[in-house]
């Protein structure tokens, strides 16, 4: 197989495994609280459901509101389509910087908020600051943690990175431990989990990211709902890719992508069914303590990089 | 096992000894604070087991099972005892919101690191890179005992020193000689339990365990006479 084609392949599977993987993360969630729920494909249905139906939008949208879903899809899946995930290393591969990859879940932040006060209404400003604020704090951790991983591989790349942690005898890292438990606390964060956002909540009070898109219907709202589930799906490959990339093929070989494949999936799941225990296991944390939870994780991330030129660098 | 896998488990520890100084700075409640102290004491008696191992000092896994039955378990309980007796659970306000505290944490962890570096550069030890943290932690606990107003949080920050100090005696040393440390480890236990006592004077002097209420009142209390 080209390696083009792999490129696509897993671009794809991407964009058609996120629902499923938002779906997994809901079956487990009703299982640890004894409740049969819905099976897996319950977000594919309600997503054919939505785009099947009419759009409505209030008199006074203006063309951010209506152009705001595309781009938010369209960021998150080119986001989600250039990092590697199966093969390490794409004809794309140079795009797949880290720091570009931020910005462009940047960007569809930045139009997800301008739609959420685009509309004028009380809750979507209210999510749209929260949001803001909340991503102020989270960036420059998530950033940070990154960093503890290229420090290292001397690169922001990727495919760089991976092949660096590929490469190198297997060792004892604190440092990398410390920048793994930042990164989780921001991927919960960044995808409004529990401790720090509800995404089943119909409480208006208390949302964030649904506060922002309360007054999308129809395909607009499906396309939300699919850029949240692809950044879920986006964040668990990228925890895998920088902090367990074994298994990650080099070269486009059948039984090299079969073998990453069947490891992808396993690493995904875990990560999920983890996320499912910390849902149940948690309660969503009051709102004042979100920013002291983003700056314990930047606390975190920092102990990684001082513990990378602590015991690491002269060692 | 390898001494190279010896110098990382002890690079871990050391790691995992920074994350608990800058937990305990982190707490709010007494409770949380209490079992971060004796986690702080379990790592350091890991710490000194592996050590121990590494350099066939057995002198050390005596001062090992020391510590894990003094700093893991006997000091964090009188001073539960302590905490349950006097109903303090909860560190009110610290002097600085707990954001900033953790910015000034990681500039005096950065200061330590930097004025660390060239004793680091001459030492043969395979523990060398763990002075660094240990001075760290040292100042870690000082942070502590100066943003807190609760007489029992100042003790652990007191305590916590004194956990880094052995720990960067460890470091730089491969541990005292034994009888230093049974001394230093006595030392600390009748500390404890004096400030133990202290703490139910200073609660039936001035009701109350925060140590504004006590400048207050020395400072004071003549006057309102």
């Amino acid at each position: 197989m080209s390696s083009a084609f792999v490129q696509m392949l897993q671009a794809v599977l991407l964009l058609l495994l996120a629902p499923l993987a938002t779906g997994f993360v809901a079956t487990c969630k009703a299982r640890l609280q004894n409740r049969r729920g819905a099976d897996v494909m319950q977000p594919w249905r309600n997503l054919r459901k939505l785009f099947g139906k009419e759009v409505v939008m209030a008199a006074h949208a203006s063309w951010i509101f209506r152009t705001a879903p595309y781009v938010v899809f369209t960021a998150t899946v080119m986001a989600a389509s250039v990092g590697p995930a199966l093969l390490v290393d794409t004809p794309l591969s140079l795009t797949a910087d880290v720091i570009a990859l931020v910005a462009l879940l940047a960007l569809a932040r930045f139009f997800l908020a301008l739609a959420g006060m685009d509309i004028g209404t009380a809750f979507g400003g209210m999510g749209a600051s929260r949001e803001m604020t909340f991503a102020a704090l989270a960036e420059p951790a998530m950033l940070m943690s990154i960093f503890v991983l290229s420090l290292g591989a001397h690169s922001t790349n990727l495919t760089t990175m991976i092949n660096h942690t590929l490469n190198s005898p297997f060792a004892l890292h604190p440092s990398l431990a410390f920048a793994m438990v930042a990164m989780l606390m921001i991927a919960v964060a960044e995808n409004g989990r529990i401790p720090i956002d509800n995404p089943g909540t119909h409480l208006e009070l208390t949302m964030i990211h649904e506060a922002m898109i309360l007054e999308y219907s129809g395909r607009h709202l499906a396309l939300m709902e699919w850029a949240a589930m692809v950044k879920l799906m986006l964040f668990a490959t990228l925890i895998a890719d920088l902090f367990m990339p074994w298994g990650m093929t080099t070269d486009a070989s059948l039984v090299g992508v079969a073998v990453a494949f069947a490891l992808w999936i396993a690493k995904l799941a875990g990560l999920l069914l983890a996320l499912a225990v910390i849902e149940t296991s948690l309660a969503k944390l009051r709102l004042f303590e979100v920013p002291e939870y983003l700056s314990g994780a930047f606390v975190i991330a920092f102990l990684g990089l001082l513990s990378y030129y602590m015991l690491e660098v002269g060692a | 096992m390898s001494a190279a896998l010896i110098q990382q488990l002890v690079d871990g520890l050391a790691a995992l000894m920074l994350l608990t100084s800058f937990a305990l700075l982190a707490q709010h409640r007494m409770l949380s604070v209490l079992n971060w102290f004796a986690a702080q004491g379990v790592l350091l008696a890991v710490t000194a087991a592996v050590v121990a191992y590494g350099t066939d000092n057995n002198e050390l896994y005596i001062s090992a099972v020391m510590t894990f039955l003094l700093k893991g378990l006997l000091l964090p309980w009188l001073l539960w005892r302590v905490i349950r007796e006097l109903h303090v659970h909860r560190e009110v306000e610290p002097l600085m919101n707990t954001t900033l505290t953790m910015l000034v944490a990681l500039g005096v962890t950065l200061f330590a690191f930097h004025i660390i570096q060239p004793i680091e550069k001459i030492s043969q030890l395979m523990t060398r890179d763990s002075m660094a943290i240990a001075t760290a932690c040292v100042l870690l606990g000082m942070l502590m005992m100066i943003t807190r107003r609760k007489a029992i949080t100042q003790v652990v920050g007191f305590l916590a020193v004194e956990n880094s100090l052995f720990f960067a005696a460890i470091g730089s040393t491969n541990g005292m000689p034994l009888v230093v440390e049974i001394g230093i480890a006595f030392d600390v236990l009748i500390a404890a339990l004096i400030f133990g006592l202290f703490f139910f004077q200073i609660r039936d002097t001035f009701d109350s365990l925060e140590v504004d209420a006590m400048n207050a009142h020395l400072i004071h209390g003549d006057d309102e006479e």
